[in-house]
């Protein structure tokens, strides 16, 4: 933020970037959360070969994980239990867990609770072979265009590029656990992660939408093998409140 | 620019004073309300029932704020993306509310709306929702507290920081700022 800050030549760009700064220093003081959308809670898993779990009921103690956590830590319980009726469950439960099993004795968890802001301003496409990469870069700068001042830009680009439709989201979501700027071990998709980048702060939202060259603080690429037939790109947003934790047990 | 200290309820007058680009302090009584809580203000309206507050000249926030810690007022406070509520804020502009705060662009009846109903729509900065928090200085539920975070809320502001993005002329800062400085 410091970073981006001395770049910006919006002045008004360079005061909301301040604000939150400061915004970031008062929640870590007062212990407030840094912004009152305290996400969805999505848990990543991987959980090693050699672990036995026993007894219990293991998404059911990640939930109560989720229940203690939010109810101590005095976050906001933003999860309805069905997508029409539209009730609130009062504990921020249940957890969206993607499990991984992966070799070791390890178990280890990823918490990355996502805002319904900027998750709302995400798309997957399912795009052709022949639009290559110059249909990617349109496709993904076309996404943060039109999300335009909403999802509380300065964002942080996910993209998942391959796979299946389902699976470029997941990638999508994975990129954004990547810490901030750094970049992709694949030399072409650093490279495309760089021009990405660029491309989006030629757009001139700038922080919250008022103008400026601070548009994404990264874009993070992740890819998979895909189909003869396909080439599926999903772009999920993530605001400046890019939270996530891990441990392993 | 220097900043113009407004206080709630707002009137016609003060209203047609506020050019985009305008940043602005709130003070006073605001309403908070979003997705749920619209809907039922939408639903007391269309069956001609009063709604839990008088409109006129009021002002409606767009946040579900964080819950509070023992000893404080409220948790964040940060606006939610005002454009969920495009298709309910007509209806409340032409029962008298004066300003809606919130993140993000407006659709064209919002900002038509703006123009009949001599309105305004604000802008505070999502995501400094700790440093928004420190301007609430009194909350009180006051409708619709089995919605959780979506219940109304009267607060009570000071010095809250928010920025004209659609006045009564029409005018949408999203537009020029992101002109001014795209690269094309």
């Amino acid at each position: 933020m410091q970073k981006a800050c001395k770049r910006e030549t919006s002045s008004i760009g360079r005061d909301i970037i301040q604000q939150l700064i400061m915004n970031a220093n008062i929640a870590s003081t007062e212990q407030v959360p840094i912004c009152q959308d305290t996400g969805f809670t999505v848990v990543f898993v991987e959980l090693g070969q050699d672990v036995h779990i026993v007894g219990g009921d293991f998404c059911e103690a990640i939930n109560e994980g989720v229940r203690k956590g939010y109810a101590e830590g005095y976050l906001r319980n933003s999860i309805v239990s069905h997508p029409i009726l539209r009730k609130n469950t009062g504990d921020n439960t249940p957890a969206v867990i993607h499990t991984k099993i992966v070799p070791g004795d390890n178990l280890r968890l990823i918490v990355a609770p996502k805002g319904g802001g900027s998750e709302n301003m995400s798309a997957v496409k399912m795009l052709k072979p022949s639009d290559g990469i110059e249909g990617i870069k349109k496709f993904v700068v076309e996404v943060v265009r039109a999300a335009g001042p909403n999802p509380c830009p300065p964002v942080i680009v996910g993209v998942g590029i391959g796979g299946t439709f389902e699976k470029a989201a997941q990638l999508s979501k994975e990129a954004l656990l990547r810490n901030l700027g750094e970049k992709s071990k694949y030399q072409d998709i650093a490279r495309l992660e760089e021009d990405l980048c660029k491309e989006i702060n030629k757009l001139g939202i700038g922080p919250q939408g008022l103008g400026g060259r601070t548009t994404a603080l990264a874009v993070h690429v992740e890819i998979f093998a895909t189909h003869i037939a396909s080439l599926p790109v999903a772009v999920n947003i993530n605001c400046h409140a890019a939270r996530h934790k891990e441990a392993i047990l | 620019m220097n900043r113009v200290r407004l206080t709630t309820p707002l009137t016609d007058a003060v209203v047609e004073q506020l050019r985009i680009g305008q940043q602005v302090f709130i003070n006073g009584v605001i309403y908070t309300g979003r997705d749920a809580a619209h809907k039922r203000l939408i639903n007391l309206i269309e069956q001609n029932k009063k709604l839990p507050f008088d409109p006129k000249g009021q002002v409606i926030y767009y946040v579900g704020p964080s819950p509070a810690r023992p000893g404080r007022v409220i948790g964040a406070a940060g606006p939610t993306t005002s454009g969920r509520m495009d298709q309910y804020a007509p209806k409340l502009y032409a029962l008298g509310i004066k300003a809606t705060i919130g993140k993000g662009r407006r659709d064209s009846a919002v900002i038509e709306a703006i123009k009949q109903y001599k309105g305004i729509y604000l802008a505070v900065v999502g995501g400094a929702a700790a440093l928004i928090a420190r301007t609430i200085k009194e909350a009180e539920i006051i409708a619709f507290p089995d919605l959780g975070p979506e219940a109304i809320y009267r607060l009570i502001v000071e010095d809250l920081p928010a920025i004209v993005v659609n006045d009564l002329t029409g005018g949408d800062l999203y537009d020029q700022s992101i002109n001014n400085f795209s690269i094309t």
